[in-house]
């Protein structure tokens, strides 16, 4: 089969590569008709995840048809489209039985702070992911969803995190009737958490990045005020003036460690990996949110540490919440507002691209061009 | 930039999930939906690898599924190895593995012209799509490349 393969960083390409197989008894074998590029991927791409070897297939985002089932396999049945999460949970342990599907401990040998995740490296278990023409998916029962026949496919495919990881953003927030909630970043998830936080009630979303073209589409999508920090003195301060100086009620950094914004952040965190990627965002946040106000990441860190104002999350008594997005768990919910149309994620598919292009998508996405929201890889063709 | 106030009125869906319960601790910890304690659940049927598998010291068993996607190999595989020994909260941990990453890129193109295969890496960084969408980009790219190239040449050539 082909499948994507990482070379090092800012280097992928497809080759042959040996078909999946059933190495447990709750294996599923897929063949995947949709698989999106993430932002999370990025980071990947970048080379800033430790333990990313190279030969390793990325892809945590795809949907596909059930070719093969093991014999443990009860809910699934060959020829079945699912949809399938991008965390591998066993659905037993003592954090699955909380909810917590993110944060399973029965599917990451590599790591005990996070689950297995498709195609992430091997800090999250050493799985090859979608982007290929067929993966193998363990736990196939807990994870794997059978699409609704009135489901677009583009909607599938982005139910598998994106949407969950914004929508769990925005409820992580406890957003309150009437609260501000200031967004950083207008990729894919900050968008899905804006939209989101209309949702939970929110009375004012505030989008900051410092691309103009997703600005723009935010501003329609979402919809929401957006603001472009490179025009932009002091994030901060401008900021407070724009929540009568006391700070947004919540802040979401959707964001992580490949962050633009503070030439000091770039080069310890970016350049020189000394931390695990540029925090400006999350720095922005808790210094941006009010006094006993909450600040919601979902934005991706590596496993190390970053330089945070640590002090001010304490004086200023503010609640720090973040996960993985545990998708199984908001499955559901989000459904019925895609049936609802409360949510229409598939606008934000820009591009679509053979498996043979992938090196392009990844570039144009990584350096955000060609108005690049969006990609969704076809592995098996359209 | 956009200054303009949203009129919530016109969102669809606007505060179908309000939840004056959803306090800063709902939902992350259901405690209550917990049937078990400690590493005590009904653990599914335990993987038997046939690859050698990096385990977490701080896992106490070894995951009843796991990855089996490129196993450690060489210098980088041995590097590897030796960051496992160590916790995932010591620092050497994560340096190590970083640096096995490098070493891996350096291997993956010994491996590819031992077979045969020269990798095309302006292809493999999406070098069309830079063509395609940032000329521009492209040319400076080029000329920052060639200016460093000459100056190193010229350097070379006073010594």
């Amino acid at each position: 089969m082909l499948a994507m393969n990482y070379r090092g960083p800012y280097r992928v390409r497809v080759d042959e590569k040996p078909m999946p197989i059933i190495l447990h008894p709750e294996d599923a074998i897929v063949r995947v008709t949709r698989s999106c590029i993430c932002g999370s991927d990025l980071h990947l791409y970048h080379g800033m995840v430790p333990d990313t070897r190279v030969g390793m297939t990325f892809g945590h985002e795809f949907c596909g048809i059930v070719e093969q089932v093991g014999p443990e396999v009860r809910n699934l049945t060959a020829g079945d489209h699912v949809l399938v999460p991008f965390n591998i949970a066993c659905g037993k342990c003592q954090f699955c039985q909380q909810g917590l599907f993110g944060n399973c401990h029965e599917s990451n040998a590599q790591a005990t702070a996070v689950g297995g995740i498709f195609g992430y490296s091997h800090t999250a278990g050493g799985y090859d992911g979608g982007q290929a023409q067929y993966v193998r998916v363990p736990y196939a029962d807990v994870g794997p969803m059978v699409i609704p026949d009135w489901m677009d496919p583009d909607d599938a495919v982005l139910l598998t995190d994106v949407v969950p990881t914004g929508y769990q953003a925005a409820e992580m927030g406890g957003i309150q009737s009437g609260d501000t909630v200031v967004v950083f970043g207008a990729g894919p998830v900050g968008l899905m958490a804006a939209r989101s936080a209309w949702l939970f009630g929110a009375g004012r979303v505030i989008i900051i990045d410092h691309i103009e073209y997703r600005l723009d589409f935010a501003r329609t999508f979402c919809p929401a005020e957006v603001y472009n920090f490179r025009e932009i003195d002091d994030m901060v301060v401008f900021l407070k003036k724009q929540t009568d100086s006391l700070g947004a009620d919540v802040c979401i950094d959707a964001v992580g460690g490949d962050a633009a914004g503070n030439a000091l952040q770039t080069l310890i965190g970016t350049k020189l990996k000394l931390e695990a990627g540029n925090a400006i965002a999350l720095h922005w946040a808790i210094n941006a949110v009010k006094k006993g106000g909450v600040v919601s990441i979902v934005g991706v860190y590596g496993p190390t540490g970053n330089i945070i104002p640590i002090g001010n999350v304490v004086n200023k008594g503010i609640t720090i919440r973040a996960n993985q997005a545990s998708v199984r768990r908001l499955l559901p919910r989000l459904i019925d507002h895609i049936q609802a149309g409360h949510l229409n994620p598939k606008a934000m598919i820009t591009h679509r691209v053979p498996l043979a292009d992938i090196a392009d998508a990844y570039h144009l996405f990584s350096a955000k061009l060609d108005g690049c929201i969006k990609p969704v890889v076809l592995p098996n063709g359209a | 930039m956009s200054r303009e106030l949203v009129d919530t009125s016109k969102i669809p869906g606007w505060g179908v999930d309000a939840d004056t319960r959803n306090n800063p601790t709902y939902p992350i910890r259901h405690r209550e939906d917990l049937q078990t304690d400690g590493l005590n659940w009904d653990r599914p049927t335990q993987q038997a690898p046939d690859v050698e598998i990096l385990q977490s010291i701080e896992h106490n068993r070894l995951p009843a599924v796991v990855g089996t996607s490129t196993p450690p190999t060489g210098l980088s595989g041995m590097i590897r190895r030796y960051a496992f020994r160590r916790s995932e909260s010591d620092w050497w941990h994560w340096l190590l593995l970083m640096g096995a990453d490098r070493i891996n890129v350096v291997e993956g193109v010994i491996e590819d012209l031992s077979h045969g295969k020269v990798p095309n890496i302006p292809a493999e960084m999406g070098g069309r799509a830079e063509w395609q969408h940032n000329k521009k980009g492209l040319a400076v790219k080029v000329a920052v490349l060639a200016g460093v190239t000459l100056g190193l040449l010229a350097l070379r050539r006073r010594r």
